[in-house]
């Protein structure tokens, strides 16, 4: 039987340092309401999220209330739109009636976000797939809760440079279209490589072809528990230091794994996945950053940053992957800079730069995340900085992604307010030197000579 | 069979156990185990019980119970044993 000491510890984790299901995300297959009648794909959309999402608000709060800790966020992720509205969508604005039935579907379910309205096009576009790419400005800004991802590479295809031209341009567009909000519709925009068909994490989620009808995954969260964990043994070797990263890792995801099972058995839709990640969010004592100065950084950007993050990235997989049945997702630690407060101080300080942010991408998910650059960035610039990104995932083979914020009207020294979970972020120096020639090449990167495994 | 973890946490004074144990014996809710100390004039306890002959909802013992708390200046939190289960054992 459980002892005080536990209970006390676990209640603690709770209430002092944050502990919380980060997000129940409820992946849901639309290919079946497919049809060439744009009116009627409409309706089947709407009709299959509202049936099969009607009871997921009702039973996290369910959960939260029984079990006692917090579920922050209840979110839908759907079949990537551009495979579904293929034969019904005949233009960008056919696509963007798509993504207000997604934001009508989401409202009435009551979740905060809706991921899907996405396109996979790592070795090449269809006529669909551009389409919705060049809708995706409009579609975001016409909508609250629409999140918005394409696939732009991968391990084995290579790099589609043609896709991430393009990419340079439509993030400039959502920056501009929303310039009022600080170009807040940036944050719900990411390009990935190798994306994960099973990320419960916004703005990438979407339910891949290879998932089955509906499937349940669980994104937990807890950077201010392995905080204090790793606070307790300051000082201490790194063997030490591993242990306890890997038994406070075990702990958090233990949590998921049963808010993920309890959801699964309530709704009657199978678990996927738990994605054991540390994301981070503005409150003080659940940063990222703050675990890299707690191991022994005068600030995340310091010399020994990448070192510190790969190890901590390691130890949370190590930790997290005994804790439940199925892991999958991002899994890894966040290091978003405008959602963690730490971060955002290491860019005050000078500390921490993209160059800096870029290396640490190849040791951790996700990528370069929530970065505010200069709003007159060109976009040959953007997709210079994408395909960098594109690369180490494809070369690593892991999933890299990048969510940048072209500030629109403001320089470097300014900063933007997102509000909320998002936070605010300084805008970051960009590299001025040109790589027009290189990203006005068409075609694509060969995939790399270690994906022919077959 | 469905456990649960009450847990008592705030400043001690004379009663709390009477308030806690006099609503549990109403709602027929059977206490299997007990244990409390008192760090720094802080009272923690917490109490295993079982629910099974309870007819209110859990949400409901759980609201009625933080309700006692405020009355005495306590916080009291009822959550379901599997959490605590989940994360300290293998």
């Amino acid at each position: 039987m459980v002892n005080l000491r536990e209970v006390r510890e676990t209640n603690k984790m709770i209430q002092q340092q944050n502990l919380d299901v980060r997000t129940i995300t409820l992946g849901i297959n639309l290919l079946g309401c497919v049809t060439d009648d744009l009116n009627k794909l409409n309706r089947n959309v709407y009709d299959k999220i509202t049936t099969t999402a009607k009871d997921l608000v009702e039973c996290g709060k369910k959960i939260e209330a029984e079990f006692g800790i917090p579920i922050v966020n209840k979110r839908i992720a759907v079949t990537p739109i551009a495979l579904v509205g293929g034969s019904a969508c005949k233009s960008s604005e056919d696509f963007v009636t798509l993504a207000k039935t997604m934001d009508d579907a989401a409202k009435e379910v009551g979740v905060n976000l809706i991921g899907g309205y996405s396109a996979l096009v790592s070795k090449g576009m269809t006529k669909a797939d551009e389409l919705l790419i060049k809708s995706i400005p409009v579609a975001l800004h016409e909508t609250d809760r629409v999140c918005s991802s394409v696939n732009l590479a991968s391990t084995k295809t290579g790099i589609n440079m043609d896709a991430v031209r393009l990419m340079g341009e439509i993030i400039l567009q959502v920056a501009e279209i929303s310039k009022e909000q600080d170009s807040a519709d940036c944050m719900k925009l990411v390009v990935f490589c190798n994306a994960p068909d099973d990320n419960p994490f916004m703005a990438g989620a979407f339910h891949g072809v290879t998932e089955a009808d509906a499937i349940i995954n669980v994104g937990v969260s807890g950077p201010g528990v392995v905080k204090e964990a790793v606070a307790k043994v300051r000082g201490e070797d790194f063997e030490v230091l591993c242990e306890t990263i890997k038994k406070t890792a075990f702990k958090v995801t233990r949590v998921g794994q049963l808010v993920a099972q309890e959801a699964s058995k309530m709704l009657n839709i199978p678990f996927g996945i738990v994605d054991l990640s540390l994301a981070p969010t503005p409150a003080v004592g659940d940063s990222v950053a703050d675990i890299l100065c707690e191991i022994g950084l005068e600030y995340a950007g310091a010399p020994g940053t990448t070192a510190a993050l790969a190890m901590l990235n390691d130890q949370v997989k190590k930790g997290g992957v005994m804790a439940s049945s199925y892991v999958g997702g991002l899994s890894g630690a966040f290091i978003p800079v405008s959602e963690d407060q730490g971060m955002i101080h290491a860019v005050e300080a000078g500390a921490m730069t993209l160059e800096k942010l870029e290396a640490m991408t190849c040791v951790c998910s996700v990528g370069l995340d929530m970065i505010a650059i200069p709003g007159d960035t060109k976009a040959t610039t953007i997709s210079g900085i994408i395909a960098d990104e594109m690369a180490i995932g494809m070369v690593n083979q892991k999933t890299t992604a990048a969510r940048l914020i072209p500030a629109y009207g403001k320089k470097v020294g300014d900063s933007v307010e997102f509000g909320g979970l998002f936070g605010y972020a300084p805008v970051m120096p960009v590299n001025p030197y040109s790589c027009d020639d290189f990203i006005n090449r068409t075609g694509r990167i060969p995939a790399p000579i270690h994906s022919f495994k077959n | 069979m469905q456990k649960s973890v009450i847990t008592v946490v705030g400043k001690d004074t004379v009663g709390i156990m009477a308030k806690v144990c006099t609503y549990l014996a109403n709602n027929r809710i059977n206490i299997e185990d007990i244990s409390q100390t008192i760090v720094q004039g802080y009272f923690n306890m917490m109490m295993v019980v079982d629910m099974d002959k309870c007819d209110k909802p859990f949400t409901d013992v759980a609201d009625e119970l933080a309700q006692i708390g405020e009355e005495i200046g306590v916080i009291i939190r009822c959550q379901r044993e599997e959490i605590f289960d989940q994360m300290h054992r293998l």
